[in-house]
């Protein structure tokens, strides 16, 4: 999920040029030769920048996206879905503690990470940014917005940065088990009363161009993604994933028996793929501004769950220190 | 269940009364519904986890005895019927389970109150003569067992940790304390059970309790509290002001679509 700051190396490109030449060969011929980059191993600070924020990113993304499903798990309308959903929210949690361990690697501590969050700095996926605002929410951010992050990530477990590979690997799985389940939240919907149907309906509508969005902006608007494909983080441009998960999404909603909010949906039979309605760009760019309907309550929850645990962390420091000197004693 | 229907001992043991399975399932489903409020928003992800974990057990339990209650009423009612659609006055739960969240430090307290009873229940319940109830409390023990390190773990850090953080979970102490009493108070039905060889002898359980509790206190430097007087008999349905919105929350949707499915 969460590859918005791989379209940030951008940024950066010059950098590379500033590398020792003979280091910067070096790396590459790794990189051609699909040898994976470790955490002691020199790499130019481009590389590692671009990581980093990538990294933390997809990391914050996981803690913040734990918010807008948390919302429904007190509210959960079975025990089973209960249990499913909180099961779900933490294995986030665990993604989200796994990635920053894996940021760490790169040379930044988890506390600099979640101050970069807290303050505004760092971004995390937009999608987060939207309301849940029913139970057919939970299953349409399962079906789709984990759906696009398992496009977006399969190819990130053949990242060149080892750490980084080796944990999506394991987050894959765990995420193709949510869409799924997600998905069968949705079934549940469709094939219930009129006013599942409704809901289910509904959620669709709305998480629909969010979760294309999900994949960044089209190539075109993004000529930067060229060091990143090089360098082997990214591995597909934005477009190629954002068609794939439409070729995969549309005979699913209609199994589902829903329809996709889209009246220029069209099947190309000549690409052999489907071909979407434009996109409103100019409303991702404003909720990646900060003025998505949920900005500000995701980032007030963090900061307020932060804030109200201090003192909790402080004690257990303070206890460990305090265990530390009678053991050293 | 593999201790059931194997002899006539069994097809003779005493069944455990519904009110004595609400009264575990219950407290189970309602500690669960509480702590899922933490998720997302606790003071490090390390305690999402930990908190979810111990969430995720809880409802698991709350599972298999609301099933199990729903069997011995034998009118139909599946776990989500007995969860989603019993009033408030129904509901059997311990009422220091329905105690809101209130602070870490107030929910990690509630939290090894109610571990530091369930471990010595659990313990004696895998040995009910009701052999259902037993297999249930094997497995409710395991679990049980290591939510009591959790919340013990907590108590110690935050009690002997910092002043303020001393002071605070002090303050938790004393107040969810006299909500402890209900746990041991026997009345008819713990008798019953007692007599039937179903259910431990409360005071038993209320001797384990006190020494797990005092030791982890002494650990966290932590004063226990007198005793207090007033008496909660959330196991007998008379609840605390709490419960009726932590159940509207939680029933809201299965009572806005009757019938439906999930």
């Amino acid at each position: 999920m969460y590859t918005q700051g791989l379209n940030e190396l951008a940024a950066r490109p010059l950098a590379a040029m500033q590398e020792d030449p003979a280091l910067l060969r070096r790396f590459e011929a790794r990189i051609d030769a699909e040898e994976k980059i470790e955490p002691k191993d020199w790499m130019p600070d481009a590389y590692r920048q671009t990581l980093i924020r990538q990294i933390s990113q997809h990391a914050h993304s996981e803690i913040v996206g734990m918010l807008p499903e948390g919302n429904w798990i007190t509210r959960a309308p079975s025990l089973l879905r209960k249990s499913i959903l909180i099961a779900k929210v933490q294995d986030e949690g665990g993604h989200g503690a796994y990635l920053y361990s894996a940021t760490e690697t790169l040379g930044i501590s988890r506390a600099e990470l979640i101050e970069q969050l807290l303050s505004g700095a760092a971004k995390y996926s937009s999608i987060f940014n939207y309301p849940t605002l029913t139970w057919a929410d939970v299953g349409a951010i399962g079906w789709l917005v984990d759906g696009a992050a398992i496009m977006n990530q399969i190819p990130l477990c053949r990242c060149s940065y080892g750490p980084y590979s080796r944990a999506m690997i394991r987050i894959c799985k765990e995420e193709s088990f949510h869409q799924r389940q997600g998905y069968d939240l949705m079934l549940k919907l469709a094939r219930g009363s009129a006013a599942q149907r409704a809901i289910a309906q509904d959620a669709l509508n709305r998480w629909w161009w969010p979760s294309l969005m999900m994949f960044g902006p089209p190539d075109t608007a993004s000529p930067h993604t060229a060091l990143s494909v090089r360098w082997k983080i990214k591995r597909f441009t934005n477009d190629e994933l954002r068609q794939k998960f439409v070729d995969f999404t549309v005979p699913q909603a209609r199994f589902l028996g829903l329809e996709i909010p889209d009246p220029a949906l069209r099947w190309d039979a000549e690409r052999g793929q489907h071909v979407v309605g434009e996109i409103d760009w100019s409303e991702f760019q404003d909720v990646v501004r900060g003025n998505g309907p949920c900005n500000r309550d995701r980032l007030q929850a963090r900061r307020d769950a932060h804030e109200s645990g201090r003192w909790v962390r402080e004690a257990a420091l303070a206890h460990a220190a305090k265990h530390a000197r009678a053991a050293a004693a | 269940m593999s201790a059931t229907g194997d002899s006539a001992a069994n097809r003779d043991a005493p069944g455990a009364p519904l009110e004595y399975v609400l009264r575990l399932g219950d407290t189970a489903l309602v500690l669960a519904q509480r702590l899922g409020e933490w998720i997302g928003h606790a003071p490090a992800i390390e305690e999402d986890l930990g908190l979810a974990n111990t969430a995720l057990d809880l409802l698991g339990q709350a599972r298999l005895l609301l099933a199990y209650a729903g069997e011995i009423e034998g009118r139909g009612r599946g776990e989500d019927d007995l969860a989603f659609l019993r009033e408030e006055s129904a509901f059997r739960n311990a009422t220091l389970a329905e105690m809101p969240n209130g602070d870490f430090g107030d929910t990690i307290v509630r939290q090894l109150l109610l571990d530091a009873y369930q471990v010595p229940l659990y313990e004696r319940l895998s040995a009910s003569r009701d052999p259902r109830l037993a297999e249930i409390a094997a497995k409710a023990l395991k679990e049980s067992r290591y939510h009591l390190r959790y919340s013990s773990g907590w108590v110690v850090r935050l009690g002997d940790g910092t002043e303020e953080s001393h002071a605070r979970v002090q303050a938790s102490l004393e107040r969810l304390w006299p909500y402890t009493l209900e746990l041991f108070d026997a009345d008819e039905l713990d008798r019953a059970v007692v007599a039937s060889g179903v259910g431990p002898d409360p005071r038993a359980v209320e001797q384990d309790w006190s020494i797990r509790v005092d030791a982890v206190l002494a650990e966290a430097t932590l004063a226990r509290p007198a005793t207090a007087r007033y008496r909660w008999y959330g196991k007998q349905g008379r609840h605390s002001e709490h419960l009726g919105h932590l159940l509207a929350e939680m029933q809201h949707l299965p009572r806005v679509h009757p019938g439906a499915r999930w």
